[in-house]
């Protein structure tokens, strides 16, 4: 593969640096995983169109621009400024700035002896031995260049672990802010979530901005789920239109879990979000719905990676599209089911309203299948906003921005249908409502369509 | 006389011997429970009682009211009153709920001499059983299975099971994949349903779900046998101290 | 072998009970196709000058076709090359002209009519559905006439109708399916000997069912029968075809056309049982169904709709389609195709959106045993002027043993950016543990077993009229052979 690292020398400066300060240099097992994984993303590079993974998906506006660490402690953010990003009634609430935890901005409450949320720095300070059966075990950094470069830079981000039996009813709250930036500068969270057999818990991952600039956060989380255990994961990227996120989320499921993974893409500039379960244990149950609103010159990728590798398993994949303007969505679909996991049930659907004639979506569902015995289904569909329904709703006194809000939040009402109602579903809700009536009052009075058929539309289907 | 009399039962599955040799008595108005570790053949001994015939018994004798239950068809033992909640509950498209549980009601019923029931006396029934469960009506129209979540599956079992009304009901794990207030909901599903006429045999992995569902007797099966029977509190201790002592022991020689 | 097993096997080998052969006097043709058999055959049906020119046009098309390439190759069956010139083109029952009623017909094919279950006479008198027959090509009885003239509505055979209604025929046929459409249409074009022609006039909706049962007879014979529906603005009508043949071990060629055209806020409805003699469990013999049938939803909110349960055929290659030319105008597609033991289908249905606001439906059910082979074929063509075209297509194929394959082709083509699309599509196997979870419940195998594939072909089902869903249920059962789970 050709390399698409122009700037190979920064991140190798980078690098070098953060291993001389970094917390993993006194553990040989962490550093060596550091050391691994940069070596695999020299190797590797950034991926570029050409590779099947990233056909839709072009990032060497990321592999031309020169980032650098952010300095530690720089970042100027007050209580006040996050009053308004914060989530009522979470359970804890940890807060990082430019990828460092922030204890003085963060609110602990007081959580049952039975779980433990630390940052992930202080965790390897003080208990590594907690981390190492898990952390970069899980994550695939020889297929994914972005999973390398993250595990490289490992040093910040979360620790969660829940005791066996645990339940906790309301969901932990982890706001990843990112603030002003003079040059080009990145971060790379790395959270650790892991829940024992038979706990309950709930988790949402929040990127936002607090002034603009030239921002690459490249996240990516670890979620293990022991045997009956229901987690619910959120991730809601909200940060500027010149950032760029790109996340991934690796769960592992035991026997008989029941995991759901939310994920609402509101803003970002270049977003690419990987969710990635494995169904591991027998009878394993996964849900992965997501909603992505784009508009301006937004690119909102959705990459999924469900892999069915034991008997018994169900999957559904829910995502819905809403896009505007000049906004390109993507939703990859990739199924696969290894030999031994007969009576695999996965579902996949994606649906997507165009709202302009130059908004593009690009779906395309991937089935392997090696078991002779599933039941795999997918479905992709992509419309307009109805406007006989728009008409009805008009001829009954409703204004248009009204009824078009109305008929979008009917459209995203499907994915919050299926988060399980409580304190992260209302956050959710909030965030879609307001959303939304920013798309509708963008939105011209009448959509003559005319114009170009939307690409790709063989990969429909 | 005995509801479940299980003498010395060894069963083969693809040519690997599961079960190796099993006793077990269970009365009517008795909740008993298996435990064991993943593959001891826990699952096993639940199918053999529902007479799926890829389970081969190669020696023993069961016999169910006095009946020979090894010489039934799956349906007939279903029709005499055995009933199997399933660790995977299958999913039948195309076929409503309403109408495959009114044909299993009046096929059962009809072995029993007695008369069928119509789609009016047979709904509000329905209905009822649904509360129970705490189920959405909207189930009433829904394909067998089809669509249901994990947890919507176990506790379809078990209103099955209220609308069937076996002598023996088997519970094969139908704890796992629900959480806790499934869990609650599917035991009071469960004790409503016990009673001096009908004995319970619940399968299970953890010791969680006998919480709700306290059986009067705990056998603990490992590699094929059963190693240890005794009250509820063998339930506690297993959860304590995990398989892996009763394993040990099972494996120590015999003189031991 | 467990017994659920052995019932089903039981249930599924029952024989092909239709397969006999009826002993009665034929006129026909000998062996071979040319130039003369099609100025024979058009001689012998006694047409107009218009009808021989528009055959020997076709014949002279698909004889250049089979020079340079013979039979289309694109389809997913495999078959020997078959020898045109070693079919039969022309077989009648010898019977007296103008038949005044039934009475008059042969005793011996009214027989065969009645082991086929279509007692015509008892029919005429209960269900109130009209039915042609068709034998060997050519029709031979068409009850309740005089009924359906009293409403205008014409049914009747091919033949008579180019005697009768030369205008009618001469405005539509080959409207839909030119004769140079494909190899066997143009075919069919030079040879088909007859058929079933319904017109149904302005406003009327049609007062019954129309109904055809095909029957392939004579050893050798090819059958090439033309149907032409036409319903007028405003016009509804239903109709049923179904079809059987003989046991033979040679290969049979059968290649219909079947041409629909409504007009403005016009309905129809078309409903195959299809049930050709599909080989035996070594795959020998059987018919071979390649057949062209599309429908032109040429008004304003008119409406086709196809259904059909393909069950026989040693091999099946057609594509019911519709052309959504009118504005508003709506094309379906139901369609439950079985193969068991060698049995090839490669079906489905091309919707061709041209006006604007058409909307199309296609559900296909696929259900393959032994080793079956069942592909679905269909094609999403969106036009550029089809402003708000929405389609819905659900793809679903069950398999029934490990020796059997599905396969599914979809081809989407959108030239409009308002469309509406959705694509479904699953893969299933029909297991022992469905079978064991509802005899746990306390149903026996045999009713499990149907409970099953019923289920699974539902959606088609409902769409059938009464008595033709309760014959298809009938059917799938007897049609499964192989192995559960």
């Amino acid at each position: 593969m050709t390399t698409a690292i122009q700037n190979v020398e920064s991140y190798l400066e980078s690098f070098t640096e953060f291993e001389k300060s970094s917390s993993g240099s006194n553990l040989p097992w962490l550093r060596r995983l550091q050391e691994d994984a940069f070596a695999r993303f020299c190797q590797t590079g950034f991926p570029t169109t050409r590779d099947e993974d990233w056909r839709f998906t072009n990032v060497s506006a990321i592999a031309r621009t020169a980032f650098s660490l952010a300095e530690k402690g720089k970042g100027r953010v007050s209580d006040s400024d996050l009053k308004p990003w914060r989530v009522e009634d979470a359970a804890a609430q940890l807060v990082f700035v430019d990828g460092q935890f922030r204890g003085d901005l963060s609110a602990l409450g007081t959580l049952p002896a039975s779980v433990s949320i630390l940052s992930l720095k202080e965790a390897i300070a003080k208990n590594p031995s907690a981390l190492e059966a898990h952390l970069g075990r899980h994550l695939d950094i020889q297929r994914d260049a972005f999973s390398a470069l993250n595990t490289a830079f490992i040093e910040d981000g979360v620790f969660v672990h829940v005791a066996r039996g645990a339940t906790l009813d309301q969901p932990i709250h982890l706001l990843f802010v990112s603030t002003t930036a003079g040059s080009p500068r990145m971060v790379h969270p790395r959270n650790l979530l892991i829940f024992e057999k038979e706990t309950q818990a709930t988790v949402i991952e929040e990127y936002i901005s607090l002034g603009g600039g030239t921002v690459f956060c490249n996240s990516a989380t670890e979620l293990i789920a022991g045997d009956n255990a229901h987690v619910s994961h959120y991730m809601i990227e909200r940060e500027d239109k010149d950032a760029f996120n790109i996340s991934t989320l690796r769960v592992q499921l035991g026997r008989s879990t029941n995991v759901a993974s939310h994920s609402l893409l509101l803003g970002g500039g270049l977003v690419r979000n990987n969710v990635h379960p494995v169904l591991a244990g027998e009878g394993a149950e996964c849900l992965i719905n997501g909603l992505f609103v784009g508009n301006g010159k937004q690119h909102l990728d959705n990459y999924m990676h469900v892999e069915h590798a034991s008997p018994h398993c169900a999957s559904r994949q829910f995502y819905n599209g809403i896009l505007d303007g000049h906004a390109h969505g993507v939703f990859h679909g990739r199924i696969v089911v290894h030999k031994d996991a007969q009576k695999t049930d996965a579902k996949q659907t994606n649906r997507n309203l165009l709202l302009s004639d130059d908004a593009q979506i690009d779906t395309k569902p991937q089935l392997e299948i090696y078991a002779d015995d599933v039941k795999c289904t997918h479905g992709a569909t992509i419309g307009q906003i109805e406007e006989n329904a728009l008409f009805y709703l008009r001829s009954r006194g409703i204004d248009e921005v009204s009824a078009r809000r109305c008929l979008l939040m009917a459209f995203a009402g499907e994915c919050l249908d299926r988060m399980k109602p409580g304190a992260a579903r209302d956050h959710s809700e909030r965030l879609i409502h307001e959303h939304l009536l920013t798309i509708a009052n963008q939105l011209p009075a009448a959509t003559p369509s005319k114009g170009k058929a939307p690409r790709n539309w063989e990969e429909v289907g | 006389m005995s509801l479940l009399e299980i003498k010395n039962l060894h069963v083969n599955v693809a040519g690997h011997e599961i079960l190796k040799g099993i006793d077990l008595t269970i009365n009517a108005g008795e909740v008993h429970s298996i435990m064991g570790p993943n593959g001891s053949g826990k699952s096993t001994l639940a199918q053999v009682l529902a007479r799926r015939e890829a389970y081969q018994v190669t020696d023993g004798q069961i016999l169910f009211d006095g009946k020979d239950l090894l010489e039934m068809k799956p349906e007939v033992a279903a029709c005499e009153g055995v009933f199997l909640a399933f660790q995977y509950p299958v999913e039948i498209p195309g076929i409503g709920n309403t109408y495959f549980l009114r044909s299993a009601l009046n096929a059962i019923r009809k072995y029993r001499g007695l008369e069928e029931m119509d789609a009016m006396d047979f709904l509000p029934m329905f209905r009822e059983k649904l509360k129970l469960l705490e189920m959405d009506d909207k189930l009433i129209n829904r394909s067998v299975n089809e669509g249901f979540s994990g947890g919507e599956k176990k506790r379809n079992e078990i209103l099955q099971m209220a609308i069937l009304e076996p002598k023996l009901a088997v519970l094969d794990e139908t704890d796992s994949g629900l959480d806790i207030d499934a869990l609650r909901i599917v035991a009071s599903g469960v004790n409503s349903l016990r009673s001096k006429d009908r004995a319970m045999l619940v399968v299970t992995h953890y010791q969680r779900l006998l919480n709700y569902i306290v059986p009067d007797f705990v056998h603990v099966l490992v590699d094929g046998r059963i190693v240890r029977s005794g009250g509820p509190e063998l339930a506690l201790e297993l959860e304590d101290k995990g398989y892996g002592w009763i394993e040990a022991e099972a494996k120590a020689p015999a003189s031991v | 072998m467990s017994s659920s097993v052995d019932t089903f096997r039981e249930l599924a080998q029952q024989d092909y009970k239709w397969g006999f052969v009826t002993d009665i006097d034929a006129d026909r043709l000998p062996k071979g196709l040319s130039e003369e058999t099609v100025r024979v055959i058009s001689a012998k049906k006694q047409e107009p000058e218009f009808m021989l020119e528009w055959r020997l046009k076709a014949y002279r098309h698909w004889a250049k076709l089979e020079k340079e390439q013979a039979e289309p190759k694109w389809a997913n069956v495999k078959f020997p090359p078959i020898n045109y010139q070693d079919i039969i083109y022309y077989s009648a029952p010898k019977q007296k002209p103008n038949l005044k009623s039934l009475d008059e017909l042969d005793p011996e094919i009214l027989r065969t009519y009645e082991k086929l279950g279509i007692p015509l006479q008892e029919q005429k008198m209960l269900a109130g559905v009209a039915v042609d027959a068709v034998f060997d090509s050519v029709s031979v009885a068409t009850t309740f006439k005089a009924k359906l003239a009293e409403k205008g509505v014409i049914f009747c055979s091919f033949s008579e109708a180019v005697q009768k209604h030369p205008e009618l025929v001469k405005k539509y046929l080959g409207s839909v399916v030119p004769h140079t459409d494909n190899f066997f249409a143009a075919l069919n074009a030079a040879v088909f000997t007859d058929g079933s022609f319904v017109y149904v006039p302005k406003g009327v909706r049609c007062p019954m069912e129309l109904s055809t049962y095909f029957r392939i007879n004579a050893a050798e014979t090819g059958q090439f029968e033309r149907t032409l529906i036409v319903a007028d603005e405003g016009a509804y009508v239903s109709y049923l075809e179904g079809c059987t043949a003989p046991i033979r071990d040679e290969n049979q060629l059968h290649a219909a056309v079947v041409e629909l055209v409504a007009l403005d806020n016009a309905q129809i409805k078309y409903s195959t049982v299809q049930n050709w003699y599909p080989g035996d469990k070594n795959g020998k013999g059987g018919i071979y169904n390649f057949v062209t049938k599309r429908g032109n939803c040429k008004g304003v909110n008119s409406k086709i709709s196809w259904t059909q349960v393909e069950t026989g055929s040693a091999i099946t290659w057609k594509y019911p389609s519709c052309i959504l030319q009118g504005d508003n105008s709506v094309g379906e597609f139901y369609s439950v195709a079985l193969t068991n033991n060698y049995q090839q289908a490669d079906t489905g249905t091309k919707m061709i959106h041209l006006g604007k606001n058409t909307s199309s439906t296609i559900v296909s059910k696929g259900i393959s045993a032994g080793h079956g082979q069942n592909t679905y074929r269909g094609q999403v063509k969106i036009q550029k002027g089809a402003t708000g075209a929405r389609n819905y297509t659900q793809c679903d194929s069950l398999l029934i043993g490990d020796k059997c394959g599905a396969h599914t082709f979809p081809y989407i083509e959108v030239k409009n950016s308002t469309a509406r699309m959705e694509h479904e599509a699953s893969t299933s196997k029909i297991g022992e543990d469905q079978l064991f979870y509802l005899q746990q419940r306390g149903l026996k195998a045999e009713d499990a077993v149907s409970m099953i594939v019923n289920g699974f072909c539902k959606q088609v089902f409902r769409e059938l009229p009464m008595e033709f869903a309760v014959e298809a249920q009938k059917l799938l059962s007897v049609s499964l052979e192989g192995s559960v789970g």
